[in-house]
């Protein structure tokens, strides 16, 4: 059995208020990967579409999206992992084409996220927990990250500054990157600033500049067999390991606070199957839905041992120019994070990455890249190797 | 035991707002209302279970006890929200936190009477029952 390479990547823009239904906004991931891997609709044998369904009015977005996409009479089918869905989309697909089943497979992620009102966008979310025992506290995202700050902040002497660090970087990327929804700078200062809102408290220690932006978008990464790869594609790129793992979903089942688990869990099975350990990895992307889930990823990921992820922050090592780049498209804080897409879009960085194809934020030379996507609290996790 | 009605929903009353309303704990809520919070116990295995369960996955029974949270918890942590799901901003601010018991673990929100700057990691709290403005019912973590 051969390899599974990636031939396609795209991604629409991530935007705010995206002015178009659901699926014209998944139209302009899939040409865009289509256009990059060359080839038409009727190349592809099947395709995936993720995303978290309780942003969508359509129910199963699927079949609406193969006949928009020109992907019928071929199978389609839907996937969710909350925040990770498009990574457990590309986990489907690498086994669809390994099994020898399909050759060229389509894994679409969209988030409408405007769909309906921030306010119930902020509910259905907190949904995403265990809305037996704890959605009727009040939960929200931003608060069980702040959980996990806290206790990482108490345990390794981690401060809200070093947290600051982490944005301040990505708001550095997602300047120059076209496809990002936050392009403006973001400065140190501005966390201590009570005049600016990214002082402002979200749940403690958290504030508005440590959380990601919400975001409409759609990406599109299209998997094909080591030999259709070949055929169809000057620079396929592999895919080399693939994790992923689940955990309890209520906090109350939990044991670790400083760290999550699936990613751990996750990123030993990908290095595992990949044959890398963390220092063979160039460059990465890792789900920071907050400036904390960074932190945590980078000592989860084996990039830095428990509790000096604020040394690498701090010392610029996940700058471009630094040891093992980080999120240098802007990452899920500045390009944004429409829910479903995300993972895709991960995806399509790095491969841009390797094929040395990243513009203004290309990294020198990388070989090996990691995608480190995360859904819900840390209670699913998805870690993928590509390399050249 | 427990008021038995034509539809059992009594898990509607369990905090601010509640998801979910018919459950085969439901009798959790009458002991909430007689001042209790209990978690439940495998009468198989002795595994004790919060938030409480109708089920063992290890020994696949469904027979359980139920056992009160009591004594005292240590604070894992918590975070003080400043913006709320809709249906909770009448209760803003509050804390939602986790406390470890050492057999289990408890997810709820800290006592609005506790002040601010008496909050710390590691402190012991006790777990009581709470009767919220709109009647509904949870539990807080509250001072010794
Ligand atoms: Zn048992």
């Amino acid at each position: 059995m051969g390899k599974v390479g990636i031939i396609g990547v795209g991604q629409s823009a991530f935007v705010r208020g995206y002015p178009g239904s659901i699926r014209e906004l998944a139209f302009e991931g899939f040409r865009d990967a289509v256009q990059d891997a060359g080839v038409s609709s009727q190349d592809i044998d099947a395709s995936v579409i993720c995303s978290a369904p309780e942003y969508d009015k359509q129910r199963s977005p699927a079949g609406v999206f193969a006949e928009y996409l020109g992907l019928v009479p071929q199978p389609t089918f839907y996937m969710e992992s909350l925040c990770s869905s498009s990574s457990m989309g590309l986990r489907v697909a690498y086994s669809l084409v390994k099994s020898g089943l399909h050759d060229v497979v389509a894994v679409i992620g969209f988030q409408k996220m405007s769909e309906i009102s921030s306010a119930e966008s902020q509910e259905r979310m907190g949904r995403g927990a265990d809305i037996q025992w704890e959605s009727p506290f009040g939960t929200m995202m931003p608060a069980y990250y702040a959980m996990y700050a806290r206790a990482h902040m108490e345990k390794y002497g981690t401060t809200p500054e070093d947290l600051a660090l982490i944005r301040v970087k990505a708001a550095t990327y997602g300047q120059v990157n076209e496809k990002a929804v936050y392009r403006k700078p973001v400065t140190f200062e501005m966390f201590s600033d009570p005049e600016s809102p990214m002082s402002n408290p979200v749940a403690s220690p958290l504030r508005v500049g440590d959380c990601c932006a919400n975001a409409d978008g759609s990406s599109c990464v299209i998997v094909a067999s080591e030999e259709r790869a070949k055929t169809l594609s000057q620079k396929p790129v592999w895919i080399m390991g693939l994790g992923a793992a689940s955990t309890a979903v209520n906090l109350a089942g939990r044991d670790l606070f400083t760290g999550l688990t699936v990613a751990q869990e996750a990123g030993d099975q990908a290095y595992k199957m990949a044959g890398v350990t963390p220092k063979d990895i160039d460059v990465a992307e890792v789900h920071d839905c907050f400036t904390i889930a960074e932190m945590m990823a980078y000592e989860n990921l084996g990039f830095a041992q428990p509790g000096e992820g604020k040394e690498l922050i701090k010392s610029k090592a996940t700058y471009k120019e630094g040891s093992i780049p980080v999120n240098v498209d802007g990452g899920l804080l500045s390009k944004g994070h429409p829910i479903g897409a995300t993972g895709g879009s991960q995806l399509r960085t790095i491969v841009l990455q390797l094929r040395g194809e990243a513009g203004d934020m290309q990294v020198k030379d990388p070989e090996v890249g990691l995608v480190h996507n995360i859904g819900g609290v840390g209670l699913y996790g998805n870690v993928t190797i590509l390399g050249r | 035991m427990g008021k038995k009605k034509e539809v059992d929903d009594r898990f509607k009353k369990f905090g601010t707002v509640s998801f979910t309303a018919i459950t085969k704990v439901n009798d959790f809520i009458d002991y909430l209302e007689q001042g209790k919070v209990m978690a439940s116990r495998c009468q198989t295995c002795g595994m004790v279970f919060f938030p409480p369960r109708a089920d063992c996955y290890k020994c696949l029974t469904s027979d359980m006890e139920w056992v009160e949270v009591s004594g005292k918890g240590k604070l894992v942590s918590y975070s003080k929200l400043e913006f709320a799901p809709i249906g909770f901003g009448d209760d803003l601010p509050y804390a939602i936190a986790l406390l470890d018991y050492g057999d289990y673990k408890v997810f709820g929100r800290i006592a609005d009477n506790v002040p601010d700057d008496e909050i710390r990691v590691g402190m012991e709290l006790v777990t009581r029952v709470n009767e919220l403005p709109n009647g509904q019912l949870n539990y807080v973590f509250d001072r010794v």
